[in-house]
């Protein structure tokens, strides 16, 4: 056991945030009372993740030192009913360590982000006491993140599974009563109840999964699943695939893959900082991670692995054409992210599980960096708006609707909020897939992928890349040169330090973060330690032309982006460049192919319609007005004319209801006198029990 | 002297003897303590459980038996025991402020109450007739003068007296019971008892015997009919001495069933079976339909209680099918620990909103606590909950085990009295809940460390226990394989 040196402290992964949330709770609302309850409130939040990450950090060392050599450690026995027996075990190896690395190193960055973040947040929103419930969240959401990563059985992971989700609801909705800008609605509580519903039909794959799991291979445990599986496999390959396909289900909903992925762009109501951990950098990649650590099961069916490609690839593409015609900064960020969880299934499915895992780690970095530099530059338009309101003064206190998010009111962010531009144009080139920047080796470890064993995942997955570097320019062009169009962008203001350190730091993995998996000789470094769990995996080496084709076609796009929107800056009130040329196609992605209407005809006015059609007509018409009223009442009607008033006596009936009436009475009487207070009754009631009881006795 | 009493005889009982001898020493060094620092005397109460749950968990494990197979260690006894200890300990934390709250802070209180717990240890660990009755009187008399402890309230008086005088009259169908047996055996330990009855002596007598042990046990576990002290004398008893009573008479009135009927009566399941569902059915019903027409707490918690009983009773019923009863019967244990977590909290709550003359006691002034104090009214609404049955509390978890025990000794049309009645009794456990959330109202709420303290910690217990059944569940299955 002394190779498992770390083992022990894996309960902290868990424990670590559960005690920071649990202090917040308890203290939290005497900390708000305070001058410097805030930053208290955010110090122990941060210092609670930063504690999982050092824990993931031992822990991944322990797995190192051992060579790689799978480690559990376990808590305690959970369900043991019958035949199925599962412990609460930690399960300890490159994959899950890699992933704990991921979720609380990006997760303490943001933690510290949102301490300035939230601080100004909840003040433009009017509800400062809401501060201290945030971090609480936060923290959940990072126990039962690690609760995902870390659990040895697929029971234990969907406990994970489902608590991310909540916390994804519950923060999605965290203004619940207003809507983005503030305005007092219930548009936020849809949005988190959206992703909520899309995620229940998801988890509703998983569990099929599951079931079908534990019926035909017994148990859940991952290690018995995966070596009861190719026996199965031989005999009965149609329920691997079900398995496998129900399994998709699930990481379509977690993970935004199409049919399932229309709730993402909805998250962005969540504070901007959520946006970045839990709906960009950790949960929504938890589905990647969830084929990944199925490895075993999808390579018994090429059938369901070139499905799960297809489908990653096909999301790549569609959500890429509609990140090219969003207005809002964030929303363009979330189907770049939908897109990019669509290269990493696309890549997971297709079997090249450590360049999806390279590429979930990567974008961990550079989404989080622009999700963030993006709320940066929201909130600097808010500083900017905030100004201006008071610089009027009280006579001129106009209500205009001001949305800080909409990149047609900004422009010429380079000039007020330069440290930001920097950061996010790091990020942009990342995303973009410039060279050396980290999203260039894991993007073209993909494509490289797809190029040498599916043509059709490649080409599909080329055009997403150009839409990509496309999408990002445009936005780079649009926020930050040109002319501001809006006083707030003109008056915007950089954020303080507390913000923009961690937005540094993650910009610098964002550079480097590529180094972790060179595609030259003696440099897989990713490859081998992922391949303690997965096997010996293909080492791939570079292919120039893939690489030149894509870096090519990255700079053509961003080119293509100057020669449309930098070259002549949009100006205010100005329609898009593009509306023209393209005419309806952009009209489509500007409404997101009308894909959410679509749902809501096919789907839920259906569904409305039905529970009209059950409750005005089945319950009220038919089985109100016509079976109760007309067949139950009008027949006793009837049959009580004739019964009373004909056939029966009526004395007779109405003596035996006045009989029914009276014996109640007399009962309740009886047993009211016997309750009297006099002990003598209450011995009789004693003594009577024992007569009762010989009289049996005796008798029987 | 070695010929009557040999060391493991004493530590047979250990527990047992440190705590008479540690009430006695508190009885005297009560004296020197000055009146207006009485809770020295509480503290020093809590101590003594504290040795003595000690003792009791350090000789867990072992099995012995003393005074010439009188009294018994096993499992069985330690997990009672252990349990009994506890409740003292809650009892002595729910008394501490309410007694000078309420003007009744007397040494004499913890003494009693000592020496109550006291008699219960040895009846669980009893397996002589003759102990049982012992025990029982050790564990009542000091129930009897608790009870009446605040005489200058009518009610308080007539509470104790009510409760000995028909204590005094049940005891005497137990004692009679006893000697029948006697007479039909020969012998009052339970080993020379079946031993008898297996050589084919059973007869009409040793029957009508073990008939009349039940109607004795019946009355101190408040099993209908011979339940009809309980409301009266748990409204007019002190509220802490009530919290208390029904936990620990319940428990100990319980164990002694439980080791009586499994060890000296197995013989007698054709005839006893009936006559325990019945009870069962019948305390159940009885219970739980006078429940719902109560508007004072601590009537309706005393029907609540009685309604239990029925609960816990329904476990013994299979206890003749060797298959099913040591299942049933570690779930009858697993039942108890549920109740009295349970109970606990609600009568905490319960003091927590009591006031001078018996103020604060109706239903109607839990009104609107959830926005006077809301720790408090959630953890009442816990405990609800937990005696409605409802997930996620221990309470729920108690019933499932309960229910699959006796459906599984073929009882259904029980299991499913079980169930109509539970449904019943969410009607007036809810009405609390309604009370508390829903009506407009201006309740008061007292804030003493150590009842704020037991609620809390049940409301906990009762939420966490039922994540995590399997320990206390497979303990309690233990305790009881250990019984034979």
């Amino acid at each position: 056991m002394e190779t498992h040196g770390f083992a022990f402290l894996a309960p902290w992964l868990v424990f670590a945030p559960v005690v920071g949330l649990l202090i917040n709770i308890i203290f939290g609302g005497w900390f708000m009372k305070q001058p410097w309850g805030e930053r208290a409130i955010g110090a122990i939040a941060a210092t609670a993740s930063g504690a999982a990450f050092v824990v993931s950090a031992l822990l991944a060392y322990t797995v190192f030192a051992g060579h790689g050599e799978l480690a559990r450690w376990t808590l305690g026995q959970w369900i043991y009913i019958g035949d199925l027996k599962l412990d609460w075990t930690f399960r300890l190896d490159s994959l899950s360590t890699t992933m704990m690395l991921v979720v609380s190193g990006v997760g303490t960055l943001i933690h510290i982000y949102a301490i300035g973040y939230m601080h100004e947040d909840v003040r433009f929103k009017n509800d400062i006491p809401r501060y201290q419930r945030f971090f609480v969240f936060l923290n959940l959401f990072i126990a039962a993140m690690m609760i995902l990563v870390s659990g040895d059985s697929y029971m234990m992971l969907f406990v994970g599974w489902e608590g991310v989700g909540l916390c994804s609801f519950l923060l999605i909705g965290f203004w619940y009563d207003m809507d983005t800008l503030g305005r007092s609605s219930w548009a936020n509580s849809n949005a988190a109840k959206k992703a909520f519903i899309a995620n229940r039909v998801g988890d509703f794959g998983f569990l099929i999964a599951g079931f079908l799991m534990f019926w035909r291979l017994g148990s859940f445990q991952f290690d018995q699943v995966f070596a009861a599986a190719p026996t199965l496999a031989a005999s009965d390959h149609t329920t691997i695939i079900l398995i496998t396909l129900f399994m998709l289900i699930g990481v379509a909903g977690k993970s935004a893959q199409i049919p399932l992925y229309v709730w993402l762009p909805d998250a962005m109501a969540g504070p901007t900082p959520v946006s970045a951990l839990i709906h960009a950098a950790t949960m929504v990649t938890a589905g990647v991670y969830l084929v990944t650590r199925s490895a075993p099961l999808y390579t018994l069916v090429p059938e369901a692995q070139y499905i799960v490609a297809m489908t990653g690839a096909v999301t790549a593409l569609f959500a890429a054409t509609i990140a090219v015609g969003q207005y809002d900064i964030k929303k363009v960020l979330a189907y770049s992210t939908i897109s990019q969880l669509g290269f990493m299934v696309a890549a997971v499915g297709m079997g090249a599980y450590v360049a999806g895992m390279f590429h979930l780690i990567t974008h961990a970095f550079f989404k989080a960096l622009l999700f963030l530099s993006a709320g940066s530059i929201i909130l600097g338009l808010e500083r900017g708006h905030h100004h201006l309101a008071h610089g009027h003064g009280h006579g001129d206190h106009h209500e205009e609707v001001f949305d800080p998010g909409d990149m047609r009111n900004m422009g010429g962010l380079r000039k007020t909020m330069p440290v930001t531009f920097w950061l996010y144009m790091i990020g942009t080139l990342a995303l973009a897939g410039i060279v050396p920047f980290a999203g260039f080796w894991s993007k073209d470890e993909i494509l490289l992928d797809a190029n040498l064993h599916y043509t059709g995942v490649y080409w599909i997955l080329t055009i997403a890349a150009f839409l990509t570097a496309f999408y990002m320019g445009r936005q780079i062009w649009m926020v930050f040169f040109g002319e501001a169009r809006h006083e707030a962008a003109a008056h915007a203001e950089e954020s303080p330090a507390v913000m923009t350190v961690p937005l540094m730091v993650l910009a610098v993995l964002s550079v480097l973060g590529g180094a972790l998996n060179l595609p030259f000789e003696g440099f897989h470094n990713l490859t081998h330690w992922l391949g303690h769990t997965l096997g010996e995996v293909e080492v791939m080496p570079l292919n120039w032309v893939v690489a030149g084709a894509s870096t090519a076609l990255a700079l053509t796009a961003i080119f293509l982006s100057w020669w449309i929107y930098g070259r002549n800056p949009l100006k205010a009130g100005q329609p898009d460049p593009l509306k023209k040329p393209l005419g309806l196609a952009f009209t489509g992605m500007e409404n997101k192919w009308f894909v959410d209407e679509g749902y809501w005809f096919v789907i839920v006015d259906r569904y409305v319609d039905i529970s009209r059609f059950l409750a005005d007509k089945v319950d009220w018409e038919f089985w109100h007005d016509w079976f109760h009223e007309k067949v139950i009442a009008g027949t006793y009607n009837w049959l009580s004319n004739i019964a009373l008033n004909e056939v029966a006596d009526q004395k007779g009936i109405d003596a035996f209801a006045n009989f029914l009436g009276k014996a109640t009475q007399w009962l309740s009487g009886t047993t009211r006198k016997f309750q009297n207070g006099f002990v003598r009754s209450y011995a009789l009631s004693v003594f009577l029990g024992v007569v009762i009881i010989l009289g049996y006795l005796l008798l029987k | 002297m070695s010929q009557y009493i040999n060391p493991s005889d004493l530590t047979t009982i250990l527990p047992a003897i440190v705590l008479t001898v540690w009430a006695c020493a508190l009885l005297v060094a009560d004296l020197f303590i000055p009146h207006e620092r009485k809770g020295w005397t509480a503290v020093l109460a809590a101590l003594g459980l504290v040795v003595s749950l000690d003792i009791t968990l350090i000789q867990a494990g072992g099995t012995s038996t003393g005074f010439k197979g009188m009294v018994t260690l096993d499992g069985f006894s330690t997990f009672l025991n252990a349990l009994l200890l506890v409740s003292g300990l809650f009892g002595v934390a729910l008394a501490y402020g309410y007694v000078r709250r309420m003007g009744l802070e007397r040494g004499e209180y913890y003494t009693l109450l000592l020496f109550s717990v006291v008699g219960m240890m040895l009846m669980v660990q009893a397996s002589d007739l003759i102990v049982v009755f012992i025990a029982l009187e050790l564990l009542s008399i000091p129930l009897y003068v608790l009870a009446a402890l605040n005489v200058r309230q009518i009610e308080s008086e007539e509470a104790g007296l009510k409760y000995f005088l028909l204590g005094s009259f049940s005891t005497g169908f137990l004692v009679y019971g006893i000697a029948l047996i006697f007479g039909a055996t020969g012998s009052t330990s339970y080993s020379g008892i079946v031993t008898a009855a297996s050589a084919g002596t059973s007869s009409l007598l040793l029957t009508i015997g073990a008939a009349l042990l039940l109607v004795g046990f019946g009355f101190k576990v408040a099993a209908v009919p011979f339940h009809m002290w309980t409301p009266d004398v748990y409204q007019g008893a002190p509220t802490s001495v009530t919290a208390f009573m029904s936990s620990g008479a319940k428990i100990a009135g319980f164990a002694a069933l439980l080791r009586v009927f499994a060890l000296a009566f197995p013989t007698l399941t054709a005839d006893l079976t009936p006559i325990l569902a019945a009870l069962a059915a019948l305390t159940m019903i009885g219970g739980n339909l006078i429940a719902v027409s109560q508007t004072n707490i601590k009537r309706l918690l005393a029907y609540s209680s009685i309604a239990h009983a029925g609960y816990i009773l329904m476990a013994f019923v299979p206890y003749g099918n060797p298959q099913v009863m040591p299942v049933s019967v570690a779930a009858g244990l697993f039942y108890l620990v549920a109740y009295a977590v349970t109970n606990f909290g609600a009568w905490g709550v319960v003091i927590a909103l009591e006031k001078q003359g018996g103020k604060g006691l109706e239903i109607s002034d839990y009104a609107g606590l959830f926005w006077k104090n809301r720790p408090l009214a959630l953890a009442m609404t816990v405990f609800m909950l937990s005696l409605i049955g409802f997930p996620p509390t221990i309470g729920m978890v108690g019933k499932f085990y309960l229910f699959r025990a006796v459906i599984d000794g073929g009882f259904v049309w029980l299991a499913i009295v079980g169930v109509v009645t539970s449904l019943i009794s969410a009607y007036y456990y809810l009405r609390v809940v309604v009370n508390m959330f829903m009506q407009e109202g201006e309740p008061q709420t007292g804030s003493e460390f150590w009842v704020n303290f037991t609620w809390g910690l049940t409301a906990l217990m009762t939420i966490i226990i039922s994540f995590v059944p399997q320990p206390l569940f497979a303990w309690a299955s233990s305790a009881v394989l250990r019984l034979f």
